[in-house]
């Protein structure tokens, strides 16, 4: 989202609708809206909520059986919990007011941000570069935020109570994750301002889940009987589906970032999808070669590292950079899977290896890879004549949205774990959380 | 009356079946089961960590019959679930006490 402020740069060839100004409150100013760009932002915004569905089913086919509706739940209940905090303090903490730091409540519950584009306010830090309106720029938000707390269940799998997880979504959204997002989205943000460049959410999303997963599986504690029984996926026919739907998906999460119908997200949505596929291909070939077979969930957790580490890097890349980093990042993650075990934690789904890896991959690679002439955006990295100054912000963002997340994820956890709990009890696990959580089965015998 | 338990490969269900059907066998019960004897199990891999599968799928054939059909139903089990691999599998023969139709209440050979 960093670059709507290089978008005003480019040329818009679409009709263009202004209006006058109305000179009344100082939040009130001037739209232009682009239609093509606001068609593309309102169907990005279906984009990644479809998302989050993709990724209940993606998780859901790797638990057992009696865990899968555990798992799908608390997936989709984020699209209902974190939409409402969205719009209730989330939007505004993290795009309203000035500060470097956190946003303001001038747009709590959705206060100035209306329908009718000649009353709705100037969204803070883009100087009109902005040329959707604002209530789609919300919304498009929303779909991130929702997904990102989801993210994290997969560390957790099988043992988290339901209100327990709750709660801890409900506070991180609000205290992590709008925080983070103000450091990283917003223009008036500090690590925006620094330089760091995050097209769609390399450290806003991946980075921040992957650490909070760590921080999260720390204090719950592994799985009753983790490297002792075996606990193979139980449906993959659902994580491929599930991948099908995320990589469709993340053309809306990181073409759609561009918030433009132009060059930029043509270039984003290929950088995307290369990016999938040749990082498919490396984390199959590396299988085959380490393991033995080149496995169906090999297919799909590569391809979704690929996804995973392009998405910072979508709109400031080109040529055959995607496929590249694609490329590495489905080696890096397939040998970051050794994570969970060198830090005996029981991070169940691999976030660790797929999104922090795979995040901080990206991030660091676009030090390397950025280059301006791609989409006349962003900058220019290591190879292509900016010495290291980008590699250094980007740096700086990543450790800093490392250090800020896992010591906030880790005191809500701490917190919730030392008040309600934040495991189900030994029979609940063994029984499994469809039962024990929400009285159901998933698959009537 | 004698009843007949057959563990079998489950893909040669249809072709036991067919032949049960042909020698004039007027009823069985089929379930799943998982086992293993000599036939070991097999490994399975997921993102780099394996599972050893002990459990081998498997279908059981439950036949009840007269004392006299014992040894002929048990050929055609034998003949047509046989590969000539391990795994095949195993048929036992269990005493029956009694043995009732619901629908009309008759007992014993009736009721095969």
């Amino acid at each position: 989202m960093s670059h709507a402020l290089h978008a005003a740069e480019t040329i818009r060839k679409q009709t263009v609708h202004t209006v006058p100004p109305v000179p009344r409150r100082k939040v009130y100013a001037i739209m232009e809206i682009n239609a093509g760009a606001t068609a593309w932002v309102l169907i990005s915004a279906g984009l990644v909520l479809f998302m989050t569905p993709g990724l209940a089913l993606f998780y859901g086919g790797m638990v057992r059986s009696k865990n899968v509706l555990g798992m799908l739940m608390q997936n989709i209940f984020a699209m209902g919990l974190v939409s409402v905090l969205w719009v209730f303090v989330g939007f505004s903490l993290a795009f309203g007011g000035d500060g470097g730091w956190i946003g303001n409540f001038d747009f709590a519950f959705l206060n100035d941000v209306v329908g009718d584009v000649t009353k709705a306010a100037d969204l803070p830090g883009y100087g009109g570069a902005l040329v959707v309106p604002a209530m789609v720029f919300m919304a498009f938000q929303m779909m991130f935020a929702i997904i990102t707390p989801a993210l994290i269940t997969g560390a957790t799998a099988d043992r988290l109570k339901f209100g327990s997880y709750a709660l801890f979504i409900g506070i991180w959204s609000v205290l992590v994750y709008a925080v983070v997002a103000r450091w990283v989205f917003s223009p008036n943000g500090w690590l925006f301002k620094r330089g760091a460049l995050d097209f769609a959410g390399g450290a806003a999303i991946h980075v921040n889940a992957g650490i909070a997963a760590l921080a999260i599986a720390m204090v719950i504690g592994p799985r009753r009987g983790w490297m002792k029984e075996p606990m193979p996926p139980h449906n993959l026919p659902f994580t491929v589906l599930g991948t099908g739907i995320l990589w469709f998906g993340w053309f809306g999460f990181n073409a759609g970032s561009a918030l433009g119908a132009d060059g930029i997200s043509s270039q984003a949505l290929v950088n995307t999808h290369l990016a999938a596929a040749a990082a498919m291909l490396s984390w199959l070939l590396v299988e085959r070669l380490v393991a033995g077979h080149a496995t169906t969930l090999g297919a799909c957790s590569g391809a979704v590292a690929g996804l995973v580490a392009i998405t910072p890097c979508a709109g400031f890349v080109g040529g055959m950079a995607p496929v590249i980093i694609g490329a590495l990042a489905g080696i890096i993650c397939y040998l970051s899977l050794k994570l969970k075990h060198l830090l005996r934690v029981d991070d169940s789904l691999d976030v660790l290896a797929v999104h922090l890896i795979g995040g901080l991959f990206g991030s660091i690679a676009l030090g390397f890879f950025a280059d301006k002439s791609a989409t006349g955006i962003g900058a220019d990295g290591v190879f292509f004549g900016g010495g290291a100054d980008l590699l250094i912000d980007q740096l700086v963002a990543v450790g800093a949205v490392m250090l800020f997340s896992f010591v906030a994820s880790y005191i809500i956890a701490f917190a919730i774990q030392k008040t309600i709990g934040l495991r189900v009890d030994e029979e609940a696990e063994l029984v499994g959380l469809d039962q024990s959580q929400h009285a159901e089965s998933a698959y009537q015998a | 009356m004698k009843l007949i338990t057959a563990i079998i490969k489950p893909f040669k269900l249809d072709e036991v079946k067919d032949a049960l059907k042909q020698a004039g066998v007027t009823g069985i019960t089929v379930s799943e089961a998982r086992g293993f004897g000599r036939q070991g199990g097999h490994t399975e891999t997921y993102r780099g960590t394996e599972y050893k599968i002990d459990f081998v799928p498997k279908a059981r054939i439950e036949i009840v019959v007269d004392a006299s059909r014992v040894d002929e139903v048990i050929d055609v089990l034998r003949t047509s679930a046989a590969t000539g691999k391990i795994g095949d599998g195993k048929i036992w023969v269990t005493e029956v006490e009694r043995i009732v139709r619901i629908r009309t209440g008759e007992e014993g050979s009736d009721a095969i």
